[in-house]
């Protein structure tokens, strides 16, 4: 239903300058609050279909084979044997399978590099059957011979060690600063390697329609998949769509296109017949990325009032042959603190473990863990509080290249959340006891840096007076659903389920996806946008300008002239908004900010940690819906207590197999691990560089130095100072003050 | 092998291979999908449905050990015009994110809920024959058993407590 005026209906804006806060003069109330996600209903009664329970007719199933070398070439795969198992119709491999996910954002195919085997557990073919149990069986049995070649597989000693230009910064004389400080820390830290673990297995159905191609899957970002499988298979992107109108979590682990995707599109292709291939848990981990293990050098060096006058954040990890990404470890870094000497060194060993990319809070999530320990060490030499030597060191400009901030709410966060979680309270190290258990508390700073996304959006308001939000935007349990809905309805007037909400389909209007916390700033900016396209086709249909308009419940005012919405729209209207990031993306310093607060105990005996209390306060400019915010928020602190305490993928030193590769032997932190927590969200924030809607992500701040306030916690509650993270009772129990043996 | 099942209150005959777990029954021939896969082993809780009234991880048991069972799954405690207590609780206090462990979490705790009123202690309680005091502690503990990587188990935990109270006053 293209109106006359379409072309001045479409709104695009770029992000040059800041912008006003137009939904502040919105007066339907609908943003902002506690409102309960529109999809609830169908998730609590499993009628959310997720990527493998779409009803696909005649479908085979397809089963992944995984390599059981490190490295080499498949020499021989016997398809004879396994074609004669009941129900088995092909055994496929080579072709467009995937070595690994694509990154985040690549828009390409990762590497496609059968015979040849990179790591242990890449998939080397897909044996296709009537039924599962017949794939898996045939899958299980299928008899692979290899060539091997000799693979190094530890980062420490890794003989190939790259070390990328960009990220070797050195500003003043970090070695003359250093010396000159009147307190010193040197402190190396290491954590270990962790992975999404969502719990919707990795999954595809791929079926194939007269050369189209369309896929159910699990993924996150819509129009870089479409680009990704298209590449894999050769294929021009009109001639792909994919549905993911449910996502079964996400974390970074279904930003690009994995191999389930292409075993079922390059399988169906082959046998002319839709198939379904679902990753087991243990392929999971197997063969999709991974957060690398990081190894990290701090030293930190301030004068005797505590402000910090030299820093260096020096760090290594790894990734396979061919895979550009690196983990940005000392992001926040750059977002923090200050002084004049500086130095940052950033190496990627090159190693055949399984291929390592994004995972919640790529950078700040294993960054801001050593560096707000070594904060925390420094603050001990100093002999000044740690909440107080963080409010000292506050800059006025980003460290990083002294960009003004755009909004930074750190000292308020830090001094708020003190007061909220009773700060003065906190004793002497190793002070305090309850029984057997040592009892203490932390602190550490949260940030994590902001983006914007190109997106683009429609809004179509009905003739009915109802409206429809369209988008391949995907909803990874983020509340995009919510959101959207509330931000056309506050900008339209209307009641948020009187909009409908199209996601997750790759033929509708294309957004940023989700991922790096822009999700929902940057697809919300496009419903702003096409909401005030629409506004001003209102107005000129009554009569009068878009700032005079109000709209309100169904209703549009104009001066005293009162209008039912329906009564204007004829046979509907329908814009398209486009956000795209722009100039105060490299004038300002844009990030979102918080603290986190812990009370943790320590059991005097076996150094097993509990948590025993948690606050984060964070700054995030507008909240868009408190209630799916704040469980944002619950969900990157409990990552921090999985990281802080107990998630750990172990590769076995010989060949760098991922040897604890299922939820029993990967601990992610289960309800008796996870006390009630405090998550508070500075209401009265905005951010008028971040985008129309001055929203800033949320996701990964909540994940940004919680395990260092575990961390911290643990060092005040018994005086063992952790630097090996997780910090599992072996680290700690040996360290144990002994004296009350009795 | 043919078995027969009855599921939220129907009677359904099954032709099963025998390698065939209840869950693959329940999702893949009778295309009840809202009783989740998240591991296959018995390590997430996804797949929770109640057997003969207690709640069983379908995952770690083959549907020919089942011939004449009784089965509630998800789909069988509410309509969507009439939710379950538990259902409409998780709505009104966010007690999910993705989603995708939800039904396995409102059948643990539906069953959960049971076991309580029916005297059982858990691991963490004081007394083994006082009446259990479902404290946020004695519902994380019972509740361990299904595992959410969205961590929304703080809100998981309000929607039990929350539905329980309305449950009670409604008896
Ligand atoms: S799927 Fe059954 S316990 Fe995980
Ligand atoms: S809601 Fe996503 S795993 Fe629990």
């Amino acid at each position: 239903m293209m109106a006359k005026d379409q072309a001045t209906m479409d709104v695009t804006l770029t992000m040059d300058t800041a912008q006003p806060r137009r939904l502040d003069q919105m007066v339907q109330g609908v943003l902002g609050g506690a409102m309960a996600r529109p999809e609830g209903p169908l998730k609590v009664r499993g009628a959310a279909t997720y990527a493998a329970e779409h009803a696909v007719a005649d479908l085979a199933e397809g089963v992944l084979v995984r390599a059981t070398i490190t490295k080499g070439k498949v020499k021989a795969i016997d398809e004879a044997a396994a074609l004669k198992l009941p129900g088995v119709i092909a055994v496929l491999t080579g072709g467009p399978l995937l070595r690994n996910p694509a990154q985040g954002q690549a828009s390409e195919a990762p590497e496609q590099v059968l015979p040849e085997v990179h790591y242990f557990g890449q998939p080397i073919a897909v044996v296709v059957a009537d039924s599962f149990e017949n794939a898996r069986h045939a899958a299980q049995t299928l008899r692979v011979t290899y060539t091997e070649a000799k693979a190094e597989v530890d980062p420490e000693t890794a003989s190939t060690v790259e070390r990328p230009k960009k990220s070797q910064i050195e500003t003043g004389d970090f070695d003359a600063g250093f010396q000159a400080g009147a307190h010193q820390i040197d402190a190396l830290y290491h954590t270990e390697p962790h992975t999404s673990a969502a719990m919707e297995p990795h999954a595809s159905i791929a079926r194939w329609d007269q050369g189209r191609l369309e896929l159910w899957g699990s993924y996150q970002m819509l129009k870089h998949n479409v680009a990704e499988l298209a590449d894999a298979m050769g294929l021009p992107e009109s001639k792909v769509r994919i549905h993911a109108p449910y996502v079964g979590g996400g974390f970074g682990g279904k930003l690009g296109i994995a191999p389930e995707a292409v075993a079922a599109a390059h399988a169906a292709r082959e046998i002319g017949r839709p198939v379904r291939v679902v990753m087991a848990r243990q392929q999971v981990f197997d063969m999709t990325l991974r957060r690398t293990e990081t190894a990290q050098r701090l030293r930190l060096a301030c004068d005797a009032t505590g402000k910090i006058t030299a820093l260096a954040h020096e760090d290594r990890v790894s990734n396979l042959p061919g895979e550009s990404y690196s983990e940005p470890v000392a992001q926040g870094t750059h977002f923090l603190y200050g002084g004049a000497d500086r130095r940052f060194t950033h190496e990627v060993a090159r190693v055949h473990r399984p291929a390592a990319g994004s995972v919640r809070a790529p950078g700040e999530a294993v960054g801001m863990i050593a560096l707000e320990c070594a904060v925390d060490e420094l603050a001990e030499a100093a002999g000044i509080d740690p909440v107080e030597l963080r409010l000292r060191n506050l800059p006025k400009t980003a460290p990083k290249g002294d960009l003004p901030f755009s909004e930074n709410a750190l000292g308020r966060c830090l001094k708020e959340g003190a007061a909220r979680f009773g700060w003065d309270k906190r004793g002497t190290t190793a002070s305090r006891r309850d029984g057997d258990w040592w009892v203490g508390l932390g602190v550490a700073a949260a940030v994590r840096t902001n983006v914007l996304e190109e997106s683009i959006a429609r809004v179509t308001l009905e003739p009915d007076g109802s409206a429809t939000v369209a988008t391949d935007m995907t909803d990874i349990g983020t509340g995009t659903y919510a959101i959207l809905s509330q931000i056309a309805a506050e900008m339209l007037g209307l009641r948020p389920d009187q909009v409908t909400v199209k996601l997750g389909d790759s033929d509708l209007p294309k957004s940023s996806g989700s991922g790096g916390s822009f999700g929902a700033q940057s697809c919300g900016s496009a419903v702003f946008l096409a909401c005030q396209g629409l506004r001003a086709a209102l107005a000129k249909r009554l009569g009068t300008t878009e700032e005079e308009l109000t709209l309100k419940d169904g209703t549009a005012t104009s001066g005293n002239r009162r209008v039912p919405l329906a009564d204007v729209l004829d046979s509907g209207l329908s814009a398209t908004g486009h956000i795209k990031p722009g100039d105060t993306e490299d004038d300002f310093a844009i990030a979102g900010y918080g603290a986190h607060f812990a009370e943790v105990r320590v059991h005097a005996f076996t150094g097993e940690v509990r948590v025993a209390r948690m606050l984060g306060i964070f700054s995030i400019g507008r909240v868009l819906n408190r209630l799916t915010a704040e469980s944002q928020c619950h969900g990157g602190m409990i990552w921090g207590i999985g990281s802080a305490l107990s998630e750990e993928l172990q590769h076995d030193r010989r060949d760098g197999r991922i040897v604890n590769h299922d939820l029993a032997g990967y601990h992610v932190p289960c309800h008796l691990d996870v006390p009630q927590l405090d998550a508070v969200l500075l209401e009265d924030t905005r951010d008028d560089q971040a985008n129309p809607i001055q929203a800033k992500g949320i996701g990964e701040l909540g994940i940004s130095g919680a395990a260092a306030a575990i961390g911290n916690a643990i060092f005040n509650a018994c005086g063992v100072r952790v630097r090996d993270f997780p910090a599992t009772p072996d680290k700690i129990f040996p360290h144990l003050p002994f004296d009350d043996w009795g | 092998m043919q078995i027969s099942l009855n599921i939220n209150g129907e009677d359904h005959k099954v032709d099963v291979d025998l390698r065939r777990s209840l869950l693959d029954v329940l999702r893949h021939d009778l295309a009840l999908t809202g009783t989740k896969k998240g591991c296959d082993h018995g390590q997430c809780g996804a797949c929770t449905i109640l057997l003969d009234g207690r709640r069983i991880n379908s995952c770690l048991s083959l549907a020919v050990m089942h011939d004449g069972a009784t089965i509630t799954t998800i789909e069988g405690i509410g309509t969507a015009e009439d939710l379950h207590p538990l259902q409409r609780a998780f709505v009104a206090q966010d007690g999910y994110q993705c989603g995708y462990c939800t039904p396995g979490q409102i059948m643990s705790a539906l069953a959960m809920l049971t076991e309580a009123e029916e005297g059982w202690p858990s691991y963490i309680s004081e007394s083994l024959e006082a009446e259990p005091d479902l404290t946020d502690d004695e519902i994380a503990e019972r509740m361990s058993g299904n595992l959410c990587r969205c961590s929304a188990y703080p809100r998981i935990r309000q929607s039990i407590a929350e539905a329980r109270a309305q449950m009670r006053a409604a008896k």
